[in-house]
């Protein structure tokens, strides 16, 4: 549900991704790390929830 | 609906002077037209100043947060929702509850009205089964009322109270609607730039003034996640990440516990249509769980439990 509402705001659909793996599952881990990598650089530089200008404290 | 009022101050008058509440939470009217307020009547003889017209969409629920006392509540549909969701996750016990259920005609939408009257200032407005007549120096109105609407009144599907000790009324007929989610699946259809301009352009007013967290019955927690400072979860500026952040959260907190009773956006000053949010969390509550909430008073909202069934198509 919070991946549909930000895609709902307007995330990418990609951008984000959820997976569960096992400490035992490295094969599992590899596989997912490498889609994510491949379908986040498809979509290039995140442009959204960037801060511009460095927040004075 | 003014014929409530009667029947509101009676009950009042009759749980007060038999010592079976210590309180009544109800209205009051307002100084202004359309700005009913809430009020705490603890003596019998008070209870005269308790009002019911189409301008109290405030959430009473939002006064019961951990009393102690014994309360007569007047609830709409909407508020007795929130009742039992109050009851639900302990923020008050059902026996300290005399619940006063209002069927509900649906509230009229202040902000309209007043938009619509372009800086003319009503001094008196009324409400029959059809019209809304707004009266003030020099000028008389007349709006439709099922038109001016609360949009969340528009949309309602219980308007009768699903808890309560006893109604004012006869339960009114419930609205039959194609399509409660017309609005959010008209913004789930634009591609993702779109929506993110959509938003940007809607929460752009935001001033952080938490007018809409405040409103909201179910935000009770003792410090909110916007005023933590240690861990500061989220900036306290007006800059766009973050008015962004506030109000994803803020939605997402309400996730399978918003009852829609639109108090969050009729707080607005700015009137950001906040409801898109959770109504869209609402929709896919709905969806993914069948669950609407505040209906049945001894299930927990589906965010707040496990099942395995839960829905995992999100997971790889």
């Amino acid at each position: 549900m919070m991946k549909g509402l930000l895609e709902y705001m307007g995330t990418e659909p990609g951008r984000l991704h959820f997976s569960w793996i096992s400490s035992a599952e490295s094969t599992k881990f590899v596989e997912v790390a490498n889609t994510v990598a491949e379908e986040v650089k498809a979509l290039g530089p995140a442009k959204h929830f960037i801060k511009e200008k460095a927040e004075v404290a | 609906m003014l014929e409530y009022v009667g029947k509101i101050r009676d009950i009042a008058r009759r749980l007060l002077s038999e010592n079976k509440v210590d309180v009544v939470i109800g209205f009051r009217q307002g100084t202004i037209p359309m700005m009913s307020e809430p009020a705490v009547v603890s003596r019998p003889e008070d209870v005269d100043e308790l009002y019911w017209d189409y301008n109290c969409g405030i959430n009473l629920t939002n006064y019961l947060t951990k009393r102690t006392d014994r309360i007569g509540v007047v609830a709409k549909g909407c508020d007795s929702r929130n009742i039992v969701t109050h009851i639900v996750e302990n923020q008050i016990k059902r026996e300290q509850l005399y619940i006063i259920g209002v069927p509900c005609h649906g509230m009229i939408d202040r902000s309209r009205i007043l938009a619509a009257l372009d800086g003319q200032e009503p001094t008196a407005v009324v409400v029959n089964d059809t019209e809304i007549v707004v009266t003030g120096p020099g000028f008389e109105r007349k709006f439709n009322r099922q038109e001016y609407l609360q949009n969340n009144c528009a949309t309602c599907i219980h308007r009768n109270p699903v808890v309560y000790d006893e109604l004012v009324a006869e339960k009114v007929e419930e609205q039959k609607l194609d399509d409660r989610y017309a609005d959010v699946k008209k913004i789930e259809a634009m591609s993702p730039d779109e929506k993110w301009a959509f938003f940007d352009k809607i929460l752009a007013p935001c001033l952080r003034c938490y007018a809409c967290r405040n409103a909201c019955p179910l935000c009770y927690c003792p410090t909110c996640f916007v005023d933590e400072s240690r861990p500061q979860w989220l900036g306290k500026s007006i800059d766009p990440t973050d008015v962004r952040t506030f109000h994803f959260l803020r939605a997402y907190h309400c996730a399978g516990r918003c009852t829609d009773c639109g108090a969050c956006e009729r707080a607005c000053p700015v009137n950001i249509p906040v409801r898109l949010l959770t109504k869209k969390l609402n929709m896919d509550v709905e969806d993914l769980y069948g669950f609407e909430p505040g209906m049945v008073p001894d299930v927990r909202p589906p965010l707040d439990v496990y099942r395995p069934d839960d829905p995992g198509g999100f997971i790889k």
